[in-house]
């Protein structure tokens, strides 16, 4: 009989991420006390769930082994549409489910350059994520849109509960919708990706995609899954975004790429497919997250909070890579 | 230059490839090593350019002993191997490819263009081809790249040049190209050792043969004095034991029927059929275009035309998907980077192609996915510490039992094993035998192609033998031989 060997190495790089989240919450909470606050905490998770969301999708991308660049501006794009949708009188439960398709379709296009266009994903969703970041500007002559939920024709309780609302829990503990939005996601694609048939195939298709092809998985129709899935949870994180802050404008987003990718690196997820954990990515977000608020309230300089960021990020990554 | 190589021993694993094997290179001759796939050729080349170490035995080139560390020391004196994958670099100019690592230079490191490209057309002239030293690679026909890579070679001052296979994937003109240039060498006192599966070309090019057969010196002969049935009884020379469990199965009637299969490339005007309880035989040499009919048939292949039936019914297959869906399972060729996800435990593997039998309305069912995944190790006795295993850590007999019983259960009316027993020891290869005699008895069509063939002989009903993409014969095993088979491989005829 064979034994399986599981040695400390190998369950740290497994629950290494949330040790790290860990260790920096305890370490934040003792240096600088208003870090434990409540309302720090909730505004925290308030701040995490846009850059979670976004992650959610990117982690099914990276896993079905792609990558999506064009999230950011597809953050934008959606949240534009719906804006301009706003201000012209609509409904705001329209607005935002035309919004959702519309991200959901960008999405599509990234996938379909990928597969039917043979790309590289690389290529392809820096073509989209330039292409989108253009028509939001173009749409919007490069200005701001604001007002947006007393524009509204109807639905404007709703507009700003999704992105400013908390569901009161106790006394103070006020927990922000979006971070409910981001719970529910978490659980959903956690079920997707380990309950599901769909889970199955996109495992597959990033391991060894010749191989899943042979026994019958359309990788190609995965892969186009998956980028529409990311495309629509990046229309959810910029429309929570403009509801928050009652106005759009065509720069939002920018660079958000890179902290969904570094939080989905730090979750342990290979970046060539196959591997990789939704939960490893929440505690990524969460790290990003802890790091960004703590940083703040500490106020250390901008210019120096990146470097520490990189930091924890090579440390974090380095220390997966010795399994 | 003469060559000798002698008591040459080598092991990769527990796996010995060669035992006690020579050779004996002579100035000036083209000499053909012979012998069926695995029978050590490449290995031993590769032992004398430094590629691979030996275990054992001596190599005296010119007298004096050597033992190259890496090929570039064998370059330098003078031996080149252009293998049968040919070694360029396809996205840089033929010119660029000739002065690779070599290139002249003026002050500084800086290239000397100008003197390059004199020196290559000087080279081209001399071979006697025309290509443009500029062309870049990837536009080249591989028969101009091969001439390239020759250039390349006599760059070097080559005085032996080993060609692993050089006219497989050449057409009938480029052959005569590359014979009437390995001719100029020969009297130009180049020796060149050929290593091919074709006897005709042997006969019409070579001085003298050496024989090797499961990594042994046969003999050496001189083409004039001997027979191509001479070289065949010496390939292939050795019995069959009882290695294939008996199986007493009655033949069902027509459930695949392949009319007219084409594609440009790999194969012609292909027709055959197998029975319900019938095993096909497939055999041929490598390249022949076995695995692409193969591959046909499972719609992995685009650009092929004619006809495929099952069970009487014309169907239209583009895609794998297609194929499963007509009951056609297909066990690759290369299991290791399309038969298994290596990274992924045996469970992911069995339930990947049963992903309808393991769950309801898309959601996996726990309980029903063990169940199938521990009846298939049990089964399949597949040693392993359980359904989470991963599979690369399996060894190649059992990483092949995940990829039989992942086909099996997907229930298949028609399952195509390419190289089934391909780096699988004798023990587990027995064990793939009975699960094939059980396919049958089950009334499964199974379709086997090996490069063994006393595994055609020994498993099969009928046996169908390709050599270059047409169909040479479909014979009866009862009746059929090594040398028969190995006749119609080689493109011969059967009197």
């Amino acid at each position: 009989m064979i034994k399986n060997k599981k040695n400390v190495g190998s369950i740290l790089g497994e629950y290494g991420a949330f040790i790290a989240l860990a260790l920096l919450v305890v370490v934040l909470s003792v240096i600088e006390p208003s870090f434990r606050a409540p309302s720090n905490l909730m505004n925290l998770l308030r701040q995490a769930s846009f850059n979670g969301l976004i992650a959610f999708g990117m982690t099914l991308v990276i896993l079905s082994d792609g990558i999506d660049l064009s999230v950011g501006s597809v953050f934008a794009l959606s949240a534009i549409i719906c804006a301009e949708l706003l201000v012209s009188g609509m409904p705001a439960v329209l607005a935002v489910l035309i919004a959702l398709v519309v991200g959901t379709a960008l999405g599509a296009i990234s996938g379909l350059l990928v597969t039917k266009g043979r790309l590289q994903p690389f290529i392809a969703t820096l073509i989209t994520m330039t292409a989108y970041r253009g028509v939001a500007k173009i749409i919007t002559d490069g200005k701001p849109i604001s007002q947006l939920a007393n524009s509204a024709s109807s639905g404007e309780f709703f507009f700003k509960a999704m992105g400013k609302g908390s569901v009161l829990i106790a006394e103070t503990i006020k927990i922000p919708i979006p971070a409910i939005i981001l719970v529910l996601a978490f659980l959903i694609v956690y079920f997707v990706l380990n309950k599901t048939t769909f889970g199955r195939r996109i495992y597959a298709t990033g391991s060894n995609a010749k191989c899943a092809n042979l026994v019958g998985v359309n990788t190609a129709r995965i892969k186009i899954a998956c980028y529409s899935i990311s495309g629509f949870l990046s229309a959810l994180a910029g429309l929570l975004m403009i509801s928050r802050l009652d106005s759009a404008q065509p720069t939002l987003g920018s660079g958000y790429e890179l902290d969904a990718i570094a939080a989905v690196a730090l979750g342990g997820t290979s970046m060539s497919g196959g591997r990789g954990k939704i939960t490893g990515t929440i505690a990524g977000v969460l790290i990003i997250a802890v790091l960004n608020n703590g940083l703040n309230i500490m106020n250390v300089s901008s210019y120096y909070q990146e470097v520490i960021k990189a930091v924890v990020i090579l440390v974090a990554v380095l220390s997966d890579r010795k399994r | 230059m003469n060559i000798e190589m002698r008591g040459i021993n080598k092991s990769f694993g527990s796996n010995q490839v060669l035992k006690d094997a020579g050779f004996l290179l002579k100035d000036g001759e083209v000499h053909a090593l012979m012998g069926e796939n695995g029978a050590g050729k490449s290995t031993l080349m590769k032992i004398l350019t430094g590629v691979y170490t030996k275990d054992a035995g001596t190599i005296y080139v010119d007298g004096q002993e050597v033992s190259y560390k890496n090929p570039q020391e064998a370059e330098k004196a003078g031996i080149v191997f252009i293998y049968q994958e040919l070694n360029v670099l396809f996205d840089l100019t033929v010119e660029e490819n000739l002065f690779m690592g070599k290139e002249i230079t003026k002050h500084f490191g800086i290239c000397d263009k100008k003197a390059m490209r004199a020196k290559a057309q000087e080279i081209m002239d001399r071979m006697g081809v025309n290509i443009p030293i500029d062309a870049v690679m990837s536009d080249l026909s591989v028969g101009q790249q091969q001439m390239v890579e020759i250039c390349k070679a006599l760059m070097v001052d080559a005085k032996v040049l080993i060609m692993d296979e050089p006219t497989a994937a050449l057409t009938q003109s480029e052959t005569e190209v590359l014979f009437e240039v390995m001719n100029s060498l020969r009297s130009k006192g180049v020796s060149i050792v050929y290593i091919s599966h074709r006897m005709e070309e042997i006969f019409e090019l070579c001085d003298r043969i050496t024989i090797l057969r499961d990594g042994q010196y046969i003999d050496t002969k001189y083409i004039k004095d001997i027979t191509m049935d001479d070289v065949v009884q010496m390939m292939i020379g050795r019995e069959i034991g009882e290695r294939f469990p008996n199986r007493n199965v009655a033949i069902g009637g027509e459930v695949l029927r392949v009319e007219d299969l084409t594609h440009e490339k790999f194969f012609r005007n292909v027709n055959f059929s197998v029975r319900a309880g019938e095993v096909l035989g497939v055999s041929g040499l490598m390249g022949a275009g076995r695995t692409e009919i193969m591959q046909a048939i499972f719609g992995n292949l685009p650009g092929v035309t004619g006809k495929i039936f099952i069970e009487g019914q014309e169907i239209s297959i583009r895609n794998p998907r297609q194929a499963i869906a007509a009951g056609i399972g297909f066990i690759t060729e290369d299991r290791k980077t399309e038969g298994l996800l290596l990274e992924k435990s045996i469970a992911e593997n069995i339930e990947l192609a049963n992903l309808g039998k393991v769950s309801k309305s898309s959601v996996l069912s726990a309980k029903k996915g063990t169940e199938l995944v521990k009846r298939g190790i049990s089964e399949f006795r597949i040693k392993c510490f359980g359904p989470e295993h991963e599979c690369g850590n399996l060894s190649g007999g059992n990483q092949q039992k995940v990829v039989l019983a992942k086909w099996i259960y997907t229930d298949p009316k028609i399952l195509i094993l390419d190289e089934p027993t391909r780096g699988v020891d004798i023990g587990a290869k027995k064990e793939i035998y009975s699960v094939i005699n059980e396919l049958a008895a089950k009334g499964v069509a199974v379709i086997m192609v090996s490069s063994e063939l006393p595994e055609v002989l020994g498993m099969s009903d009928r046996i169908m033998v390709v050599h270059e993409g047409k169909v040479t014969g479909i014979i009866d095993a009862a009746t059929a031989d090594q040398a028969k088979v190995m006749t119609l491989a080689t493109g011969g005829c059967l009197a």
